[in-house]
């Protein structure tokens, strides 16, 4: 199924196309300045930004595209109110394409601040796999207006990719050497039979005790370790041909 | 095909599918309703729904039973089958026979055989120009399915599409995709709950499944909200999270 507009394949080389900055940070936060700023010229947007937000009520803006969009980020956490906030707790995306609009009285503190900071449109997704969910990603434009079908298909890639940099980065550091290179599969092509996938998931949750996260991460971690593809070992996990081992 | 089902089973289950406008509106269970009434309408063995996603590929919603050989069935519609020729041509796929269907698509005809089926329709969502998905019905046997069944399932495929989009209509363009991003994750929440149960239960995922409707309907209980409290505090259910 290549070809997809705004398919994984697509985003993952709009990202390693992207040049670093010398000012990025290394490692994983480095690859999400990318990732926001290679958003940026592809979507296109005026900024971008990922925030990490946790069920205890962390919240912290892990990259952006630049300082103006990290501020703007961070503004929600300030006010307690937005678009990224909305969608990490309701779990769905959050397209507001007239900041003026009904938004103003959604969020009557952010909306305003916003607009001041030169926003009117944005956009968030939640960064989440079913019950796991580490945050959001959002989109910033200058004007008003819906984002076109191929802008929605790639941003919600680029949401998707940056769940699965967040997920390794959990479980293998070395991974942030280069998470969307290197490998032929490289963060898992989430085309296949996905049902067993999260099937697995859940197993692994309760054969090891841990979050839906950490599971996820755990059998990530494991096919990459094994070098196998993901899906093969969510087979096998399914089948109860394999049980996940605590960490020694 | 069974007797045309009567007038006023028809009229009752319409008006249930055209009712969208309503607060708290969970896409997921009018879907399984649709499924379930369709699959009775039409006197099929099963029905399951595929609804487009954000990359325009089909993806698996709901169905009238839920089985891991039906889940295949319509995971592989991704890349081929019946309701991936419906949606792309936008018009119905009827009375394909699936013992001599294996060229047309390889990879589903054989799957859908050694389930047990004879024969495959599909019909579109659609709603003018725009199709958002398909409904997909399986017969075990031979027969053929007669045009007024077919009219009857096609009107409520009509219906519920019209149900869809028309609050889309109402509130704003972009509720609809909002919708769907947040059926496809709960669609997700519920496979890992099948594997939680699965888990705790040591069972196979259809059985696991089984519990949780159970559940859902002993409580009248929606599934995505008993299988997110599965996936995030499995203890605050322990009628359904404790081994027996």
């Amino acid at each position: 199924m290549t070809g997809i507009a705004g398919g994984w394949a697509e985003v993952q080389a709009l990202i390693a196309a992207e040049p670093p900055g010398v000012e990025d940070k290394a490692g994983v936060v480095g690859w999400l300045q990318r990732l926001c700023r290679a958003a940026v010229r592809a979507l296109p947007a005026r900024g971008v930004g990922v925030s990490v937000l946790s069920e205890s009520g962390e919240q912290v803006t892990v990259a952006a595209s630049d300082p103006a969009s990290e501020a703007i980020e961070e503004l929600q956490f300030t006010l307690g109110e937005g678009p990224c906030l909305d969608a990490y707790a309701g779990r769905r995306p959050v397209l507001t394409s007239n900041l003026a609009g009904e938004a103003m009285t959604r969020w009557p503190g952010y909306s305003p601040t916003a607009q001041a900071r030169g926003v009117r449109a944005v956009f968030a997704f939640p960064l989440q796999v079913g019950a796991a969910r580490l945050g959001a990603l959002d989109v910033y434009r200058d004007r008003p207006g819906a984002l076109s079908t191929r802008a929605l298909h790639l941003a919600l890639t680029f949401a998707e990719v940056a769940m699965a940099i967040l997920l390794d980065a959990q479980e293998r550091s070395g991974a942030a050497d280069d998470p969307v290179g290197g490998r032929g599969e490289p963060l898992d092509d989430p085309l296949d039979d996905r049902a067993e996938l999260w099937q697995a998931q859940g197993m692994v949750m309760i054969q090891l005790g841990v979050s839906m996260i950490e599971a996820m991460a755990r059998l990530r971690a494991y096919a990459y370790a094994q070098d196998r593809r993901l899906s093969d070992v969510a087979r096998d996990v399914v089948a109860r041909k394999l049980r996940l081992e605590h960490d020694p | 095909m069974a007797t045309a089902p009567a007038a006023e089973r028809l009229a009752e289950v319409f008006v249930e599918v055209a009712d969208t406008l309503v607060d708290e509106f969970d896409l997921i269970e009018f879907l399984q309703m649709l499924t379930a009434h369709t699959s009775e309408l039409a006197d099929a063995a099963a029905a399951g729904l595929l609804l487009a996603d954000q990359h325009g590929r089909l993806q698996f919603m709901a169905a009238s039973h839920e089985q891991a050989r039906l889940l295949e069935l319509f995971q592989v519609q991704t890349h081929e089958g019946p309701c991936q020729d419906c949606f792309s041509q936008a018009k119905p796929v009827i009375n394909a026979d699936l013992n001599d269907a294996a060229d047309r698509w390889p990879r589903f005809a054989p799957r859908a055989v050694a389930a047990g089926f004879r024969s495959v329709h599909a019909f579109p969502l659609r709603l003018r120009n725009e199709v958002i998905g398909a409904l997909n019905l399986f017969g075990t046997a031979a027969g053929a399915m007669e045009p007024p069944a077919i009219r009857i399932v096609q009107a409520l495929a009509d219906v519920a599409t019209i149900g869809l989009l028309q609050e889309r209509a109402i509130h704003r363009a972009e509720v609809l995709t909002e919708q769907l991003q947040a059926a496809l994750n709960t669609r997700i929440i519920i496979e890992q709950a099948k594997g939680v149960l699965a888990q705790i239960h040591g069972c196979g995922t259809d059985e696991a499944f089984e519990l949780l409707r159970a559940y859902c309907r002993t409580h009248r209980l929606r599934l995505s909200q008993v299988a997110h409290t599965i996936t995030t505090n499995p203890a605050d259910i322990p009628d359904l999270t404790t081994r027996t």
